[in-house]
This record gives C-alpha cells, sequence and structure tokens, in this order.
C-alpha cells in the first residue's frame, strides 16, 4: 500500500516545493501509512468499515477538528501554541446562536462571528509579540475570556433555527457512486488547500517556517517577524472562528460547554501530523491525516461495541507518545 | 481593615539590605534585586486586599467568623476551606515552574488518584473504617508517585519538552481515570475520608491544615536545605548547572513527583469533598487555576526563581475571587472573565517590556540601576 502511495505524495510535493529535502516528508509520510494500516485493519475486522462513505463521515464528523488543527499548525510552525481554540469555537457559536436569535441577517451574523474570533487571536498575538508574554499564558487568558464571554452571553443552550444555517447543514452534494458529502467537509478542504499553498509559495509561509526555526537569525535576515508572529495567531483566531462556524452547523446549537478540551485534540492532531513542537518543520497535510488518524480511532471504537469511549482518549495519549518520542529521538539524532 | 492585612509586607522590604550578603537572608532567595522581590509579593497581597475590600463593601458582613458546632464558621473560614485543593496543585506546579517545566497533567492526576482510592473504598471488606480509607489514600497516593515518575522520565531522561511531556498524561489520563472507575460516579460512604474535605481540627478545616502542612515542609525542605537552590539552578540553567555538579536530571525527576503527589492529595480532597468520583470532571482545569496562582504569585514561568509565600497568596487569591463574584451580583459563570483580566494584568506587570512602557513618565535611572548594584 504505501509502496504505492509514498511515490505519488513525494512527487507531487516535488512539484509544489522542488527544493526540499525528501527526509522532511517522513513523518507525514508515516502519519499517511499508519492512517492508511488503520483504515485497513478496520476494514478487514469489521463489516462495512471499508467503505468509502465512513470515510466521507469521518470528513463530515471532523470538519471543524480539520479547520482548527490548521490554525494550530500555522501557530506551532511559529514556534507558539494555542490554548484558546477550544474556547473561541464555544464562544463562536454561542455568538451565531444570538445573533440569528436576535434577528440578524445569516451572513452579518457569520461575519460577526469571524470579526471577533479574529479580534481575539490578533490581540493574543500582540500581547505575545510586543509584551513578550508566553504564548501558553498569554492564550490561557484567551481561553478564560473566550469561555467567560460564552457564558456571559447565555448560560443556556441556544438552538439554531436559521433556515439558512440549516440549510447548509442538511444540503448534500451527491458524489459518484451514490456517495455525498456536505459542505462543511468542502469548506474544510478549502480551509487545507489554501493553508497549504499560503505556507509553500507565500513570503508569509516561509517567514512562518523561518521565525519557528530560529527567531533570531530570522530577525537579522530582515524578515518581517512581528507581522507573522502576530498573524499566526489572528490566523489560528480566524480558523478557531470558521470552525466555531462549522460546529455550530454540525450540533445546530449554541451552548457554553462546546468543544471543551478541543484544543488538545487539535494539538494532537498537528503532533501527530509530524509537525514539530519546536517549531519551523511540518505541514499542513500532514494535520489534515492527524485528525483522520483521530477520527478513525473514533470510528474504531464506535464499530467495536465491546470498548468503551474512553478508550478513544487513552488510544490518542498512546499515539501522541509515540509521536512526541519518535520526534525526540530523530531531532537527537540530526543534531 | 486594610491595616489588619498589611502586616504581611514588611517581610519583603528588608530584605534589599541583606541583598549583598546572600548567607545571612534566612528565606534565602537568590540575591537579585529588590525590586523584583518586592514587586511579586506586594501585588498579590495588595490584590487579594482589594478584593476583601470589595466583598466587605458588598457585604458587611463578610469577614464574619463565628463558632459553630465547635469550629469557626464563615467566609473567611470557606475561602481556606475551598482554597486547599488549588493550593496544593499550585505548590507542586511551583517547584515544576521553577525547574522551567510545566505540568499539565495534573488534573487528571487528581481524577485518577481519586478515581483509585474511592474504588479501593467500596471495593474494600469494610467500607466504613478509616484503616480502609487510609489504606485506599496511600495505594492512591503511591500510584501518583509512578505517574510522576512517568511523566519525570519523559522529560528529565528522554528530554520531551515538558509542556508536550505532560500533555500525554493529561489528554490520556481522565481515560485511565474512568478505566479505574468503569465510567461511572462512584459514591462512598467512609467518615474518616469525607473528614479529609469537611472534617475541622482545632476549628480549622483538615483539608487547609494539611495543605498548609504541605507547603510548610516545603518551605523548610527547599529554603532550609540546599534542594531550593539547586531546583533554581536548574531552571536558569540546566546545562550550566548539570556542569556545576548538580544532578539536574535527579531534581528534575523529583519536582515531578511531588507535583503529582501534590496533585493527588488534592484529588483525593475534591473527592472526599463530594464523597463520589466522577472521572470527568473531577479536578477539571485545576492545572490552568494552579498555574494561575503561581503567576499570580510572582513565580516566573521562565523558571530559575519561585516564590512558595506568593503561590499561598495567589492561590487564596483565585479562590477568593470565585467567591466574590456571585458576592457581588455577577452570575458566577463570569469567574472565567475576570481570571483572564487578572492573568493578563499579572503578566503585564511582570512583562519587562510593558514597564519599560510604563516607565517612561518617571525617572528611569533608579530601577535600571538596582539589578547592578545587587550583582557588585
Amino acid at each position: 500500500m504505501s509502496t504505492l502511495t509514498a511515490p505519488v505524495t513525494t512527487s507531487l510535493w516535488d512539484r509544489v516545493r522542488g527544493f526540499s529535502p525528501p527526509a522532511r516528508f517522513l513523518p507525514v509520510i508515516v502519519t499517511f501509512a499508519l492512517f492508511v494500516g488503520m483504515f485497513g485493519a478496520g476494514g478487514v475486522r469489521y463489516d462495512g468499515f471499508a467503505d468509502p462513505q465512513v470515510f466521507l463521515s469521518l470528513l463530515l464528523d471532523n470538519s471543524f477538528l480539520i479547520v482548527l488543527a490548521v490554525g494550530m499548525t500555522f501557530v506551532i510552525l511559529a514556534g507558539g501554541i494555542d490554548l484558546s481554540v477550544g474556547s473561541v469555537v464555544a464562544l463562536s457559536t454561542m455568538i451565531a446562536a444570538k445573533t440569528l436569535q436576535m434577528g440578524w441577517s445569516p451572513y452579518l451574523s457569520i461575519v460577526a462571528v469571524l470579526a471577533v474570533a479574529t479580534l481575539l487571536g490578533t490581540l493574543m498575538g500582540l500581547l505575545i509579540h510586543y509584551f513578550e508574554i508566553q504564548p501558553f499564558v498569554a492564550t490561557l487568558a484567551g481561553l478564560f475570556l473566550a469561555r467567560g464571554l460564552t457564558y456571559l452571553i447565555s448560560v443556556e443552550s441556544i438552538p439554531i433555527t436559521d433556515a439558512t444555517f440549516s440549510e447548509l447543514a442538511f444540503k448534500t452534494i451527491e458524489l459518484p457512486g451514490g456517495y455525498y458529502t456536505t459542505w462543511a467537509v468542502v469548506i474544510a478542504i478549502a480551509t487545507v488547500v489554501v493553508a497549504a499553498y499560503v505556507l509553500a509559495r507565500t513570503r508569509f509561509g516561509r517567514t512562518v517556517y523561518a521565525v519557528g526555526g530560529n527567531e533570531a537569525s530570522a530577525l537579522l535576515m530582515g524578515l518581517r517577524v512581528a507581522w507573522v508572529k502576530v498573524g499566526v495567531y489572528a490566523i489560528s483566531g480566524f480558523c478557531a472562528g470558521l470552525g466555531g462556524l462549522l460546529f455550530a452547523l454540525y450540533t445546530l446549537s449554541g451552548y457554553s460547554l462546546h468543544a471543551v478540551g478541543m484544543e488538545l485534540d487539535a494539538i494532537a492532531a498537528v503532533v501527530i501530523g509530524g509537525t514539530l513542537l519546536t517549531g519551523g518543520r511540518g505541514y499542513v497535510v500532514g494535520s489534515l491525516i492527524g485528525v483522520l488518524v483521530l477520527g478513525t480511532i473514533q470510528t474504531f471504537i464506535s464499530f467495536d461495541g465491546g470498548l468503551s469511549s474512553w478508550w478513544t482518549r487513552i488510544a490518542i495519549g498512546v499515539l501522541l507518545l509515540v509521536f512526541v518520542v519518535v520526534q525526540r529521538l530523530m531531532t537527537r539524532r540530526q543534531t | 481593615m486594610t491595616d489588619t492585612l498589611h502586616p504581611r509586607n514588611p517581610p519583603t522590604p528588608p530584605s534589599p539590605p541583606a541583598a549583598g550578603r546572600p548567607d545571612a537572608v534566612p528565606p534565602s532567595r537568590p540575591g537579585v534585586a529588590s525590586r523584583v522581590l518586592a514587586n511579586p509579593l506586594l501585588w498579590p497581597v495588595l490584590a487579594l486586599v482589594a478584593l476583601l475590600v470589595v466583598n466587605v463593601s458588598a457585604t458587611p458582613s463578610f469577614l464574619d467568623v463565628r463558632i459553630q458546632d465547635g469550629h469557626l464558621y464563615g467566609n473567611v473560614v470557606d475561602i481556606a476551606r475551598n482554597s486547599a485543593p488549588v493550593l496544593l496543585v499550585a505548590l507542586g506546579m511551583t517547584l515544576v515552574i521553577a525547574t522551567r517545566g510545566i505540568d499539565l497533567s495534573v488534573g487528571a492526576i487528581a481524577a485518577i488518584a481519586g478515581a483509585v482510592a474511592c474504588t479501593r473504598i467500596v471495593g474494600a471488606g469494610d467500607e466504613g473504617a478509616a484503616t480502609t480509607a487510609i489504606m485506599a489514600c496511600t495505594i492512591a497516593l503511591a500510584m501518583c508517585v509512578l505517574l510522576g515518575l512517568w511523566n519525570g522520565f519523559l522529560v528529565s531522561v528522554i528530554g520531551i519538552q515538558p509542556i508536550i511531556a505532560t500533555l500525554v498524561l493529561m489528554v490520556a489520563g481522565r481515560g485511565l481515570a474512568m478505566l479505574v472507575t468503569d465510567g461511572q460516579i462512584t459514591t462512598v460512604h467512609n467518615d474518616a475520608f469525607s473528614d479529609l474535605a469537611s472534617g475541622y481540627v482545632l476549628g480549622l478545616p483538615l483539608a487547609f491544615l494539611v495543605a498548609l502542612a504541605m507547603v510548610a515542609v516545603t518551605a523548610v525542605l527547599t529554603r532550609r536545605t540546599a534542594l531550593g537552590m539547586l531546583i533554581e539552578a536548574v531552571g536558569i540553567n540546566p546545562e550550566a548547572s548539570r556542569l556545576a555538579g548538580v544532578r539536574s536530571r535527579t531534581i528534575i525527576w523529583t519536582v515531578y513527583v511531588f507535583g503529582a503527589v501534590c496533585a493527588g492529595l488534592a484529588g483525593l480532597i475534591i473527592a472526599a469533598n463530594t464523597n463520589s468520583v466522577n472521572a470527568n470532571s473531577l479536578g477539571l482545569w485545576i492545572e490552568l487555576d494552579a498555574i494561575l496562582a503561581v503567576v499570580i504569585g510572582g513565580t516566573a514561568l521562565t523558571g530559575g526563581r519561585f516564590s512558595l509565600l506568593g503561590t499561598v497568596v495567589g492561590a487564596l487569591f483565585i479562590t477568593t475571587l470565585a467567591r466574590t463574584i456571585p458576592n457581588i451580583g455577577i452570575p458566577s459563570e463570569a469567574n472565567y472573565l475576570f481570571k483572564a483580566v487578572v492573568v493578563v494584568a499579572v503578566c503585564l506587570i511582570q512583562s519587562p517590556r510593558a514597564r519599560s512602557v510604563l516607565r517612561v513618565r518617571r525617572p528611569a535611572p533608579a530601577a535600571l540601576t538596582a539589578p547592578k548594584g545587587s550583582h557588585a
């Protein structure tokens, strides 16, 4: 399986970024092989697991997490971390639900959500860059702030009954072969594509890698470090807002207890996707596959009636451990 | 009212003259600048006093303490009792942070400790006996030692960044706790166990006394022996301290084990408070509260120095804040909002950049020459 897919990935990536050594893609390839292996194992073990619709549902059930992981990839690549995304997702669902309840136009509501989320991200970025507050602490404040604002808007869950939102949520796109997907998946995939392009081909993207690799060198090279360091948190905030909208579509409600601990899933997906936590190395596609791996674990456990739900968390923890240790050993060998 | 609480400050101002001779300072903090020393303790205490003033102006009887059923009773006693879990976790976190680390897994460890203790008590032959409770707590704490060893192993031997190394247990830990309780909310009936949270000794809440005892033991161990200095040395530069003959690996390992044991004790107290354990919610976000308490207390997250007294004040501040918000008529859920404001304010006060922005108006030289003077 991997002998077939590996060269394809390499040649595709070579066109996008010809100058990078192939060894850099190794983590992504390993994650991809893991995903294919897990999915294959599931297909052998359970009836109906290998159905393409299961794969499509995987994307559908994790569309918001994919978007979050994309934003988190930017932040981690630049050498930071963003703990606030789960709370921002909750805040976004709440703002969407509340504004729609107040009779706003759905488009205006979407703009409001994205604006608030991006603003929050930008503020955290400014704190981190200009006041040299550790990313961990600044985004911890963001976590509390977003969760507190959500509670302030409403403690109760607010249902979303808007016609445009429900239409967007339920509308399916027919694919050849009788399969279907939804617009949420299209949005998530589009986010991944745009992010991959930005990271690979734009000045901003290359500077993200440079800052993550060595901030002092990037500064001495005359790169716009401040712009990038604030920018990645703005992007992460925007992605959290977009992820919140997708989550609102998924649950059709705004609730202050939505997405508790989702930031951990996003970080885990990015790490499993092969992005180095010290920054400077990794790919958005890896994060996408990382999310799919997490989703597959969940699907595995729901297909297997005998395993309890808490095995999901244990499995994610073990996987995280393996990847972190391997990463550490790999970087130790190189230095 | 403020005058009664201010006497807590004087211990800090006298330190500047002694800063030049480290051997003469009993609470041997490193002889850095008096400015750095004075601020971290001054601000949190002032903030705590301000909170109490807000409370008293909202409810004049807020500070009243009376004796009821043979023990002290009142808001202040409640705050002391409720602060025990955060205080314990923050205590362990202080030492971990002093080595330039962080422990995100404490909430999960607290859940595991509660789960192990409760299932042990329920599974024991004599559920109500005091020995059962003691045995169960001992086993739970032994479990925590193992978890701490695991965290320490990942950080000190494998060399993974502390945030990530403890993230592993943070993600998996609640799953493990649910594995122990089988996903059920386990309820226990054991007087000795529930005394851990709601019992009183000499009229004071036992939980608070346990936490204070831990603080006292830690203070003696770190400030009366070289341990504290070694921990700070590792936090300033692990490689340099290793070359200087400090066993930094053992030190790092020790602080993670200590942090885990403190978290386990906190988990036991939380479980005893409700006489039950819910693996999903026990100790949820306590790691964030603990980190907040440490940061408020003036321990820098960059490691290298720590203030146990500051952490105590920080933990009391957080618990008082949680009490203040409903007291002044704001829904208690808004607690998070205020915590966010506190985090940002504290960080800005600590941030050298923000200070220099603020200091533009004032004559700068005094503050700038102070650290140089103490080094000379």
